[in-house]
């Protein structure tokens, strides 16, 4: 069996999802005793083909076209690869550039596409495992097909690590410029302003439970009492309560304090690869069940309306009316 | 002449726009639940209109809202039950909705991604938009797929996690933010006819008027069969079957403090000491 894996990278640096995207598709190959493919599409190809030639890898191939991500160029791209290759698995990162090509070429190449996934199996049939009600249950849903499409949660697998000396081949893909009909034109970083909660120690992070955005006031005056540093959840931010600098997760900052409180959190994945480095966590939620609990240090399992109020007295301080 | 055709104003130049906006009915699990079968018990799911897709209605009706001649349409794939959610966006300003249920796509097997983008395919067949919205993904089964799947299959341009749009009707290009990872967002300039994937947070969902809820009832929810929309069972058709679904295991090894919430704040508030967050 032959697996292929799709590379990512942006402004000039491979992401760290494409060495994982190695280590899944060689677990994936190893069924069968099969070969592992990788492709990188665009921008320094040569560079980045040295950089991806880890344990596990048995060819990588390179399409020398643009220089970003443009789903247009990727999707031709990757289809004709796999013309050419015919691989049984073709791997895709589930990351938002991700999102912005694979289904357009599993559409294309009439290939059945499952994302998300966090764990995959090949034994008679191909078996992913993907979550589903946010994390609250897990399914399994087999393929049964030859050739197949997946999109691989970032953050599940180790990255592949050593080298392989991999072969490294030129493909040459024919662009059909007239259905490149999108242009990237720039990037725009987001989040800037006086506040940088990155730098951090102690973060006091409220979300979704606060229901209400006048109740901000009450976790805000939480960090101030514990002079700590506030953040947010992604709704928070959607809703306008914290501007974006604020925001813990995948689309916002990756923070490592010292403590991390997460206030009415539940711990969706988005949010929770953006503080699983932090030293100690502490959640106060009161679903026993939420996802936050399966990272978290301490936890206390009440309604937080009670709670912050009190640790503001604790320490000395006044709870706002809310 | 019907109003599926683009209409030509005297003097040539207004175009009437349309947007079909691709609403999904999620279900929502409470905090406790049972599962049978391979679902979650149905007592324990509540129905809704998925949060993605609440702001793709915005965008869509905002775009109304900025040209004279602008027409938003909805499609949902769902049964009967889907109508109330349907009529959440007909409160906020979609001008129509188009249903499409069969006996077919009942059964615990989630819809395919092909499935659900030759539905909605044959939907834009009849339909002819200048641009579709849908949400990033849904809030249960989270696939992600369906509009990029879509746009490839009817040939529309398309941009995936869109949190800024700036587009007058009428025009032929979009300009568009897509959120990338790590608070970088990348600026593309598409062609239309387009498929945008609306995420959360790009603009601010409107309550529905009472006024809006009342005209809501007055406006038509057409629904359809698959054969109704030129399509067969065949579209069913999928090589992915749900085999298992199960309540993961918890991982959690947290310290949980006990007590009233006096007794629980107190515990908290010797562990930040600890832990030198607060001196005293």
């Amino acid at each position: 069996m032959t697996v292929l894996a799709v590379a990512e990278h942006r402004r000039g640096e491979l992401r760290d999802v494409s060495f994982e995207l190695a280590t899944a598709g060689r677990e994936v190959a190893d069924a069968t005793d099969g070969d592992l493919h990788l492709a990188v599409i665009g921008g320094e190809v040569g560079e980045f083909a040295d950089r991806l030639d880890r344990e596990g890898v048995d060819v990588i191939h390179t399409i020398d076209e643009g220089e970003e991500f443009n789903h247009d160029v990727y999707t031709q791209a990757v289809a004709a690869l796999d013309d050419e290759i015919e691989p049984d698995i073709l791997l895709m990162p589930n990351s938002v550039n991700g999102l912005d090509y694979a289904p357009a070429v599993a559409n294309r190449l009439s290939l059945p596409l499952v994302t998300d996934a966090i764990a995959i199996e090949h034994g008679d049939v191909l078996s992913v495992t993907r979550e589903k009600y946010g994390s609250k249950v897990e399914t399994v849903v087999e393929v049964d097909s030859d050739r197949a499409a997946v999109t691989v949660r970032p953050g599940e697998w180790p990255p592949a690590e050593g080298t392989n000396g991999a072969g490294i081949q030129e493909f040459d893909v024919e662009i059909d410029e007239s259905a490149v009909r999108s242009t990237v034109t720039g990037f725009q970083e987001v989040g800037g302003g006086d506040v940088d909660i990155t730098e951090a120690e102690v973060l006091v992070s409220v979300g979704r439970g606060i229901e209400e955005e006048e109740n901000v006031a009450l976790v805000e005056a939480l960090a101030d009492t514990l002079d700590a540093t506030l953040s947010s959840s992604r709704p928070i931010v959607d809703n306008g309560w914290l501007p974006k600098n604020r925001q813990v997760g995948q689309s916002g900052k990756v923070v490592t304090p010292e403590v991390y409180i997460a206030i009415g959190i539940s711990g969706a994945v988005q949010h929770v690869a953006g503080m699983k480095g932090a030293e100690t966590i502490v959640a106060i939620n009161t679903d026993s069940n939420a996802p936050i609990y399966d990272l978290a240090d301490y936890g206390i399992v009440d309604d937080l309306f009670d709670i912050v109020p009190a640790l503001i007295e604790e320490f000395g301080g006044e709870p706002p009316e809310v | 002449m019907t109003l599926s055709e683009p209409l030509t104003f005297a003097g040539g130049e207004s175009r009437l726009m349309k947007i079909l906006i691709a609403v999904t009915e999620v279900a929502e699990v409470e905090d406790d639940f049972e599962i049978d079968g391979l679902s979650v018990a149905d007592q324990y799911l509540d129905y809704d209109l998925n949060e993605w897709d609440d702001y793709a209605i915005e965008a869509g009706v905002q775009l109304q809202e900025a040209g004279e001649d602008v027409e938003v349409v909805s499609v949902t794939v769902g049964p009967e039950r889907s109508e109330e959610t349907i009529r959440m966006g007909l409160a906020k300003g979609v001008d129509r909705a188009v249903r499409v249920w069969d006996d077919a796509l009942d059964g615990d097997n989630q819809l395919g991604v092909g499935t659900k983008a030759d539905i909605l395919a044959a939907v834009v067949d009849e339909e002819e938009p200048d641009l579709v919205l849908t949400g990033v993904q849904s809030n249960d089964d989270a696939f992600g797929a369906t509009g990029v799947a879509l746009a490839d299959e009817i040939g529309f341009e398309w941009a995936a996690v869109v949190n800024d749009l700036d587009l007058e009707p009428g025009d032929d290009t979009a300009s568009v933010h897509r959120e990338l990872e790590g608070g970088v967002e990348e600026l593309t300039d598409l062609e239309l006819p387009a498929v945008l994937t609306i995420q959360t947070g790009i603009n601010k969902p409107r309550y529905a008027s009472l006024r809006g809820i009342r005209q809501a009832q007055s406006k038509e929810i057409a629904p359809n069969s698959l054969a109704d929309i030129g399509l067969d069972e065949s579209v069913t058709e999928s090589p992915i079957t749900l085999t298992q679904l199960y309540e993961p295991e918890t991982e959690s090894d947290a310290t949980v403090f006990d007590g009233s919430p006096g007794e629980e704040a107190d515990q908290l508030a010797d562990l930040l000491r600890d832990k030198g967050v607060v001196e005293g």
